[in-house]
């Protein structure tokens, strides 16, 4: 018995109750929003990256607002996989929902360690390969952009992890679409998109970038229409389910990116601004499905009418 | 003191202008606002404003518990702070909060405060603790002209107020960290709070790491989310890069790396906040 409307979707292995997921680096390990919603009512988590050693990240300044959006440079700052096993997934097993792992790293064999020890953790449902990080000097990006290196990682990776594989992808490349079947034949699971768009911030007075990085990644509502455009390119590619990402800071931006092509949502900026804006999209999905009498959310992933 | 943030639609009760630039805005509720100590801060929305995207952080200026009211003060600084200080009584502001670690409230010690420009915003919440506690309070207030020093006569309700101008237009001519108080003599406290921009911050806790008094400082890092989930607003500590927002906003100074060795101890006071 399933109670009406269903919201529940699936990406190969992964059950979601609702297809409301957090983006990486905007949820901290969940327990930071414990205070505002409850996490479980979400469809899953995506825990801040994970990298093989403990990286301390860019330094300050890491963030500059921008026209609805903002810029970022944090760089990964993480304490690696071994600090992560011993000590944050212990507080992440309490949770009643999907807890999905950002992986990231420096090398092929970096990325592979951290999916491997991963793989060993039965509450982690699932990994998001992230090689599409605009702001490390090595790996991250450089992996998403192009076909022989995210084929590359995505295979090394492929080899040792068993559950569901997530690549998450960078648009900060020619054709999102190229790469996205790449990844899909080194046998990716599912795509997520977009990371943020590399971006640059400067202050005229002092005539000095604002980040200490010089350029960031672009985030927030401003980078909605690029995100929605690829989303429909890449699903309309690729047989695998596509997460959408980009500027969702409400339920009608969610439904915008299901019925461009994605099965599921990643919220990422819009928690800064709301920390509770993610239960609210998954009651607006409800409310949107109910108003247009919907049983499941298969009536709307791709039902995008173009004639 | 773990305490759990709440996300709240307060009531402007009263929006006071101070000076040119800042505005002294009352908020209160029908519902009790939660317990907040002195150092802790607010993420304000700013609605209406399409270039201000992100929350604004505030100290909490003043927290009564029995009125269930609170104070911000606002320094007019960009589009996000211009549209919070033309708020109106009657309004909603939207705040989170509380948010981090306050001040370590001693009792029965002599202590000084150190304000430079919107710098004292903070410090009138903990002078009140403060002087509650039986402690001997000197509140010392630095800015560049008579017209930057804000609240004198309230700061003087819990203890010595002491001023410094860089023009001499109040109290003593100068810079904050030239003061008498500062500057002349051994100096006769057992802790040292300031807030101010990151130069006069750093001035004073060189001073106080000199005279092995503890010196508080509240930092003001450009900052996203205020939980610590984004790791934007970090700062360089002896445990390595950790966030203003959770860790701090208050830090004891010698755990901030780089601030206490070989320092200048000239600065000009200027508010950076945004």
């Amino acid at each position: 018995m399933s109670t009406f409307p269903d919201l529940s979707v699936k990406i190969h292995d992964l059950n979601l109750k609702n297809p409301v997921l957090t983006a990486s680096g905007t949820f901290g390990y969940g327990h930071e929003y414990d205070d505002f919603i409850d996490v479980n009512a979400l469809g899953g988590v995506i825990v801040k990256a994970t990298t093989s050693k403990h990286r301390e990240g860019n330094p300050y300044p890491r963030m500059a607002e921008t026209a609805m959006g903002m810029l970022n440079a944090v760089g990964l700052q993480n304490k690696g996989i071994d600090h992560f096993v011993r000590h944050i997934y212990p507080t992440l097993e309490k949770y009643n929902t999907n807890i999905i792992a950002n992986v990231s790293d420096s090398t092929v064999e970096g990325y592979v360690e951290v999916a491997e020890k991963m793989n060993k953790l039965s509450h982690i449902a699932a990994i998001e390969l992230n090689i599409s990080c605009p702001n490390v000097k090595e790996g991250g990006m450089a992996f998403g952009t192009s076909c022989p290196s995210a084929i590359a990682v995505t295979q090394a990776v492929r080899e040792v992890y068993d559950k569901t594989l997530i690549v998450k992808l960078s648009p900060n490349v020619t054709s999102i679409v190229e790469i996205a079947l790449a990844v899909e034949a080194a046998g990716a699971d599912a795509l997520s998109l977009i990371n943020t768009l590399l971006g640059m911030a400067i202050n005229a007075e002092t005539r000095k970038p604002v980040l200490s990085t010089i350029t960031g990644g672009l985030s927030g509502p401003a980078i909605k229409p690029i995100a929605l455009r690829m989303v429909w390119q890449v699903a309309n590619a690729v047989k695998i389910p596509v997460i959408g990402i980009g500027g969702i800071s409400g339920a009608n931006d969610a439904i915008e990116f299901m019925l461009a092509g994605a099965t599921a949502i990643q919220v990422g900026t819009a928690n800064f601004i709301d920390p509770a804006v993610t239960t609210k999209i998954v009651q607006g999905i409800k409310e949107y499905m109910l108003k247009h009498r919907l049983d499941n959310l298969s009536q709307i992933t791709g039902q995008l009418i173009t004639s | 003191m773990e305490m759990k943030k709440q996300l709240l639609d307060l009531n402007v009760v009263s929006n006071t202008r101070l000076n040119a630039s800042h505005h002294l805005i009352e908020l209160s509720s029908e519902f009790p606002l939660p317990a907040m100590i002195p150092g802790q801060f607010a993420e304000v929305k700013v609605e209406n404003q399409p270039d201000t995207y992100l929350r604004r952080p505030f100290s909490i200026h003043r927290f009564d518990h029995a009125a269930n009211s609170m104070h911000l003060l606002i320094k007019t600084v960009g589009e996000g702070t211009k549209a919070l200080s033309a708020l109106k009584k009657g309004e909603i502001l939207n705040v989170m909060l509380p948010l981090g670690k306050g001040f370590t409230l001693v009792s029965n010690k002599k202590t000084l405060l150190v304000g430079g420009g919107c710098g004292i915003a903070p410090l009138y919440f903990l002078a009140e603790q403060l002087s509650k506690r039986g402690n001997d309070v000197t509140i010392l207030i630095g800015g560049r002209s008579a017209t930057d020093i804000l609240l004198q006569k309230e700061y003087q309700n819990f203890g010595r107020v002491a001023v410094s101008t860089e023009d001499g237009t109040d109290g003593e001519k100068g810079m904050v960290t030239q003061h008498s108080i500062l500057s002349k003599g051994k100096l006769q406290f057992d802790r040292i709070y300031c807030c101010g921009p990151d130069g006069m911050m750093r001035a004073v806790a060189h001073i106080a790491e000199r005279a092995g008094i503890i010196c508080e400082v509240s930092l003001e890092n450009t900052m996203a989310c205020g939980i610590g989930a984004c790791l934007c607003c970090v700062v360089e500590t002896n445990q390595g890069n950790q966030c203003v927002c959770t860790e701090g906003p208050v830090f004891d100074s010698r755990e901030l790396k780089g601030w206490t060795k070989g320092i200048e101890v000239s600065c000009t006071v200027e508010n950076n906040s945004q």
